[in-house]
């Protein structure tokens, strides 16, 4: 599905990205953790194309799109849920589905305000009247319009109250039934463990680690070297 | 002075305000969307003007001379900004002296071609001579321009808030990369924004024709009122030029009637003044 292979990244003169591989299988949700600042963002803005890295190789259904441009990248089947939602403030809920709404595969306009009913609340209403929690929704329900094969989720449940953060893990289960692949990013370990079939670690832009969840959850060291936990 | 006296100046303060809606709206757009100040826009004013001037010379259909010259404007606005603006995106300097250059080969250009005269469009048939208002007559084209400039500013609103192209725009225009990354080609809507733009402008050039006429220099003058406009009415907002130009308009024709040896004063000191109290103007956002 997707294969990340020794990518280099900079941004601006910085070296952030310093050789990072990565799989994605199909159907998978793959967890990757790390403290702040070990480079999980730019891993997900090189996939998407918004900072393509300097060398290395990424594909997506075994075609090259290291150097696509995003919106390519987007329509190839690869969904953003962006860090800090980044809803649209001058659209409506209805218009985000709108706008990104593309290909086959059943996510229809239906089924996404059938699997986030807040939304269903709101539609008329613009995305910055709405709560934190419902646009973390709209952000996924945005990505999921334009009816991915793999969807980046860049820390979902930051800054979500309990009740949204299991509204997530509902949205997301659901995601995985209908065999969409995820690459989800978290700072909140327990979250991760719990929907991850395979964990991936980050430090100073590189992955360190690689391990089931469960082999994580009952290793201590790892655990407090690099999630300081 | 008497109450006509008052009227047929707002009317023709109006009049022009359209004119200046025009203009700003499309200046308005693109620097919404991609942040160039295009200094060009004087240019498709004008050209669109002698563009239109040259057509209805030949064919003597006022509908063709305005659809030919907005559509040959709009090309060559395609062109600018696939062409040279596109490398300089987000390059405020490099963007200025470049639409900056335009302005004057433009310029330039049309007095080679269209020499330095004054010229004036003749105004479609059925729009010409005047229709009494109560005590006075007033020319029928001066209102069926401030007819066609509401008409243009409902369907501009239109497509900004009631259609999917438009939602694409204002996501871009929030936030350009995520927008990128939800699949909109933003680099196709800049093309087609700055062409739609381009063919605005030459929209107010063509059918300010036979008011204000073509000549040489209305591309710089327009520009600067043009500016003013979406100054005051703030830059991005639609609603924001059709005010600022109908105030512009009004301003501008007052101060030539009252303070001949003013006129400028009275569209810069209000300007000055709400740049100062707000400077994200009328409309504009924070």
């Amino acid at each position: 599905m997707l294969s990340v292979q020794d990518i280099h990244t900079y941004y601006r003169d910085s070296y952030i990205l310093q050789g990072v591989s990565l799989e994605v299988r199909p159907g998978q949700v793959v967890g990757l953790l790390g403290r702040n600042g070990a480079g999980k963002t730019t891993l997900a803005r090189s996939v998407m194309g918004l900072t393509p890295p300097r060398r290395g190789r990424i594909l997506f259904k075994n075609v090259d799109i290291t150097r696509a441009p995003a919106h390519r990248i987007a329509r190839m089947g690869i969904g953003l849920v962006p860090q800090g939602r980044q809803v649209f403030k001058s659209l409506t809920v209805k218009e985000h589905l709108e706008v990104t709404t593309r290909g086959e595969g059943g996510w229809t306009y239906d089924r996404i305000v059938e699997l986030f009913p807040n939304l269903r609340e709101r539609l008329r209403s613009f995305a910055g009247t709405l709560s934190g929690g419902e646009q973390q929704m709209l952000a996924a329900g945005r990505a999921l319009a334009g009816n991915p094969t793999l969807i980046i989720m860049d820390e979902p449940t930051e800054g979500l109250a309990p009740l949204m953060v299991r509204e997530l893990g509902r949205a997301l289960r659901s995601l995985k039934r209908a065999g969409t692949s995820v690459l989800l990013i978290e700072q909140q370990l327990a979250f991760a463990l719990r929907h991850a079939d395979v964990i991936f670690i980050m430090s100073k832009g590189q992955i360190v680690h690689r391990c089931a969840p469960a082999e994580l959850a009952a290793d201590a060291d790892i655990k407090s070297r690099y999630l300081g936990v | 002075m008497p109450v006509t006296f008052w009227l047929v100046q707002a009317l023709n303060g109006i009049s022009y305000g359209m004119l200046l809606f025009l203009l700003a709206a499309g200046l308005s757009l693109i620097f919404g969307l991609m942040k160039v100040l295009n200094l060009t826009h004087g240019s498709f004013y004008l050209l669109g003007g002698y563009f239109g001037l040259a057509v209805i010379q030949r064919t003597g259909s006022f509908v063709v001379a305005v659809l030919t010259a907005c559509f040959a404007i709009a090309i060559i606005g395609v062109i600018i900004e696939r062409f040279f603006l596109r490398r300089l995106y987000l390059e405020e300097l490099p963007q200025a002296l470049v639409t900056f250059g335009f302005l004057f080969i433009f310029s330039d250009l049309a007095t080679v071609i269209w020499g330095g005269d004054p010229q004036t469009m003749p105004k479609p048939d059925l729009f010409t001579g005047s229709l009494q208002l109560g005590t006075f007559y007033y020319p029928i084209y001066r209102l069926f321009i401030i007819g066609f400039g509401l008409a243009i500013a409902l369907l501009l609103w239109w497509l900004q808030d009631g259609t999917r192209i438009g939602a694409m725009v204002r996501a871009s225009v929030d936030n350009e990369e995520v927008a990128r990354a939800m699949g909109i080609d933003v680099s196709l809507l800049f093309t087609l924004v700055f062409g739609f733009g381009a063919f605005l402008a030459a929209l107010g050039g063509v059918m300010g024709g036979p008011i204000v006429g073509v000549y040489p220099g209305a591309d710089f003058e327009i520009l600067l009122l043009g500016f003013v406009v979406v100054i005051i009415g703030g830059l991005g907002s639609l609603k924001g030029s059709l005010f600022g130009g109908l105030l512009v308009g009004l301003l501008d024709t007052f101060g030539k009637v009252f303070f001949p040896e003013l006129a400028l004063f009275t569209i810069f000191a209000p300007m000055a003044l709400i740049l100062a109290i707000r400077p994200s103007g009328l409309f504009g956002r924070e």
